[in-house]
């Protein structure tokens, strides 16, 4: 017995300790909450940028201490702060993503666009050092090779006739502006990236960047609105499973649908909701380790769309079988009165064992569960209107 | 010239409040605050060459919209941001 246990105790000590970092982003700076091996208690370190819009903050998985935040004001342009030291200390791009100067009064182009602020950051293939994808509102594809210092537009989706037509214009989409989001890759190639565009659909790249084709069949629009084109199409979220890159999920303003490549037409799962929830929503999340693994955060989607928890009772689904079939998981969250809305970069998922499921509100409360969703509690309150949460494990 | 910074903008210039800048016009007078203190003009000028819209700019306490507004030698510079709402 003693020799068993002597021999569990070098095992443990031998292994690398795991914790999880979640950093959030708010419409008043960014939070850092670094949790203790088991996830049960948070360290707190913040705020960064008191006063900032932050719209999301990243670690690079790839060298596991720079982090990219997306900042503006209410006064001043948006930027890029870069961090490689674990947030001690900033310091701005370069070159933050901006759309090309357009000569004023040149017959043959449309007035130059201004990037309002940058929306979405994700690092590059594993393989490429350096790389990071940056969303935008308006819609704008920006790539950066040294790390976040300066960033380039990609003409193939920002300058092409096609995409600024299917952009609309920038009183369409969400309410401040509409934006580029959900930028992916494939973790079998580089150069094979989806990014979705609310408006503007899906889509999909194989060569880089350099061209794209739309991926929107199945995906439904609102009544009324002719689906075949491209500006009526809401994607909230999209993500692809790391365990299967053959599968995507997406949250989108018409429901909860999945993608199985090489097909190309989306499934709308969500019909398999209840009824009275429905699947409308603004974040998915996928689990690391098995595909058929999802969870959404319905919203309410009816009559004037208040997009608040249905019934004031907030509650996370998932499926276990690729959208099959839905179970509620609440146990700790308000059983009544909480009339929250969960943003779209607002909820995610570590990559324990159990996973762990964070999500923010915009009331300023962020969320886990250390067990898949089935036991909630908080970590913390009275933080600005949450827009991002994102989890990444910190290997001592 | 003296240009006056407000104070979101400070942390670009070491926290002073007044600083030196030269130019011929207000468009000048910004791509030299750049030089001296990079970052800074596009948080106030947008890729466009607009002036963002919370950012004014006062010459001899006169507002001025133009950027190809003409400076000199003297003249002074008040940056201010016109923050509203909570």
């Amino acid at each position: 017995m003693i020799r068993t246990a002597r021999k569990k105790v070098t095992r443990t000590a031998a292994r690398p300790k795991a914790r999880v970092l979640v950093l959030v982003g708010t419409r008043k700076g960014a939070w850092l909450y670094h949790g203790d091996p088991a996830r049960r208690t948070w360290r707190v370190d913040g705020p960064h940028f008191l006063g900032h819009i932050v719209n999301h903050v990243m670690l690079d998985p790839r060298d596991g201490r720079t982090l990219l935040a997306a900042a503006k004001t209410g006064h001043l342009g948006p930027t890029v702060f870069r961090s490689t030291d674990m947030g001690r200390h900033w310091k701005e791009a370069a070159r933050p993503p901006a759309f090309p100067k357009v000569v004023e009064g040149a017959p043959s182009k449309p007035r130059g666009r201004v990037v309002d602020h940058t929306f979405w950051l994700t690092p590059g293939h594993p393989s490429e050092a350096d790389v990071w994808y940056a969303g935008t509102a308006p819609q704008g594809l920006f790539r950066s090779e040294d790390g976040g210092v300066t960033w380039a537009p990609l003409a193939s989706v920002n300058e092409d006739p096609r995409y600024r037509e299917w952009m609309g214009s920038e009183q369409d989409g969400t309410p401040d502006g509409p934006k580029l989001h959900s930028i992916l890759i494939d973790p079998r190639d580089p150069s094979h990236l989806y990014f979705a565009m609310s408006s503007g659909g899906v889509h999909e790249s194989r060569d880089g960047g350099q061209t794209w084709a739309t991926l929107i069949k199945g995906m439904q629009v609102v009544e009324g609105f002719d689906p075949a084109v491209l500006t009526f199409h809401d994607p909230h979220c999209v993500r692809l499973c790391p365990s299967n890159p053959d599968r995507l999920y997406q949250q989108n303003h018409c429901g909860i649908y999945r993608l199985d490549r090489p097909g190309d037409e989306w499934e709308r799962v969500g019909r398999k909701m209840p009824k009275r929830v429905g699947d409308v929503g603004f974040p998915m999340v996928v689990h690391p380790r098995d595909a058929d693994r999802l969870w959404v955060f319905p919203m309410d989607g009816t009559s004037v769309w208040p997009r608040t928890s249905p019934d004031g009772l907030p509650a996370v689904y998932t499926s276990r079988n690729g959208g099959k079939t839905w179970q509620r998981l609440a146990d700790g969250l308000p059983q009544q009165q909480a009339w929250w809305t969960v943003k779209r970069q607002a909820m995610t998922a570590d990559a324990q064992d159990p996973v762990g499921i964070y999500f923010g509100t915009t009331s300023g409360e962020l969320w886990t569960s250390r067990d898949e969703g089935h036991r909630w509690g908080r970590i913390a309150q009275h933080l600005p209107e949450i827009y991002a949460v994102e989890a990444a494990t910190l290997v001592e | 010239m003296q240009v006056l910074i407000p104070t979101p903008l400070r942390s670009y210039t070491n926290e002073q409040r007044l600083v030196e800048a030269d130019g011929a016009t207000l468009a000048e007078m910004l791509m030299d605050l750049e030089r001296r203190y990079p970052g800074i003009r596009f948080r106030m000028i947008n890729e466009q060459d607009r002036m963002r819209p919370h950012i004014r700019f006062f010459v001899n306490r006169d507002q001025v919209f133009d950027l190809a507004h003409a400076l000199r030698p003297g003249d002074e510079i008040f940056i201010v941001q016109a923050l509203s709402g909570g």
